[in-house]
């Protein structure tokens, strides 16, 4: 008899079952930025709920720990948990959806390093996504631990990039491509949000190397919209996050059948 | 019943093992159970033997050793176990699936701050695997 551990701490178990629970996922989008406040939450959910519009199975993963809120988006009132042979997203509007709101509902969270990251893989580990055609993950600003983990954990996750045109994002946005080229991430292009009557993040996506995927003109409607994505997607703001999945042409899925 | 999933990467993690190191059978595996996930041992044995089972693994014979969970206020020091607080019953159940959830419900004992670390006993782990 041998002793077959050969590692210095004990082994997390949880570890060997992410490519189990990824592998019938077709496409895995992670809608980062540099700065806060850029629309990724409105994106992300929208580009979810237009995906599952378009008959696609769709899950939306919020990975903003310190922050969630795709769950006001989508209008949920309570944390739901359903548990299965783990545990199972829940349906709203047509998608899968799965955040820590689900099991703490609005408690504050302080949480440090090694925290976010046994949250994040437990999160992988006992999720039940079962098949989607798109996991759409809506990440929290910046190049912190949720990111890096991501990149680690989950190679096949393809990253789009949110900015504003305003400055103060775009100097952040160099940051996160470097990043993100570092980590040899799959960049799926940058997309501006609330954009004026300029080119200047066209320029630096040509200057860094990656696809430009449009412009989304500020809506000062979609706020109102908030918590009911029906009306959400009747909005200007969902047609161009239609345009968008247009310009995604690479990732686009050949539905089945 | 989240347990299956747990009992899943266990499973899975053998198998892996057995791969990587061309292994022909696991005969022990030992695994630490940590406190604060609270796991029914029960479901979480059942779900093992079933899936050891589904995987032509058989005759391994599984140890489990219990962690107590413990922890340290980065404010003020102070170390503490689960049993020195209370937790309604909806918080235990969130932390059952999430340990680190914790930290939005318990607070030091001794000055308050929610700034604290789990020192021990989040959750399952392999301590050691045999096999021939």
């Amino acid at each position: 008899m041998r002793e077959l551990r050969e590692f210095e701490k004990t082994i997390d178990p949880r570890l060997a079952l992410l490519d189990k629970r990824m592998k019938n996922i077709r496409r895995v989008i992670a809608v980062a930025s540099g700065k806060g406040g850029v629309g990724k939450t409105l994106i992300s959910s929208t580009l979810a709920l237009v995906l599952a519009e378009e008959g696609c199975d769709v899950g939306l993963l919020d990975l903003d720990f310190h922050g969630p809120s795709c769950h006001i988006v989508l209008g949920l009132s309570k944390p739901i948990v359903i548990e299965d042979k783990g545990v199972l997203p829940i349906n709203v509007h047509g998608l899968k959806f799965m955040s820590l709101y689900n099991f703490a509902g609005d408690s504050g969270l302080p949480l440090r390093g090694e925290d976010l990251s046994n949250l994040m893989v437990e999160l992988f580990a006992i999720t039940l996504w079962g098949h989607l055609d798109y996991l759409i993950i809506d990440m929290p600003p910046g190049t912190g631990d949720e990111l890096l983990d991501l990149m680690r954990l989950i190679p096949k996750v393809h990253v789009l990039v949110v900015t504003t045109p305003s400055v103060l994002s775009l100097m952040t946005v160099k940051r996160l491509i470097y990043l993100l080229k570092n980590q040899r991430a799959n960049v799926l292009g940058i997309v501006e949000n609330m954009s004026f009557d300029n080119d200047i993040v066209m320029r630096l996506a040509r200057d860094l190397g990656i696809t430009y995927l449009g412009k989304i003109p500020y809506d000062k409607g979609v706020e109102k919209c908030l918590g009911r994505p029906n009306v959400l997607l009747k909005t200007k703001f969902a047609m161009y996050i239609r345009k968008l999945t247009e310009s995604i042409g690479n990732l686009k899925i050949e539905r089945d059948g | 019943m989240h347990e299956w999933a747990l009992a899943e990467a266990v499973v899975e993690t053998i198998k892996k093992i057995m791969l990587d190191k061309k292994v022909k059978a696991v005969k022990r595996v030992e695994i630490r159970v940590g406190e604060l996930q609270n796991i029914d041992l029960k479901v979480f044995e059942f779900a093992l033997s079933e899936l050891l089972k589904g995987a032509s693994l058989v005759n391994v014979q599984i140890e489990f050793r219990k962690g107590k969970a413990t922890f340290k206020c980065r404010r003020c020091q102070h170390e503490w176990k689960l049993r020195d607080i209370e937790l309604r019953e909806e918080e235990l159940e969130a932390v059952h699936f999430m340990p680190e959830l914790i930290h939005a419900f318990m607070s030091c004992p001794k000055c308050g701050s929610c700034d604290f670390d789990i020192v021990e006993g989040r959750g399952v782990w392999i301590e050691r695997i045999e096999g021939i």
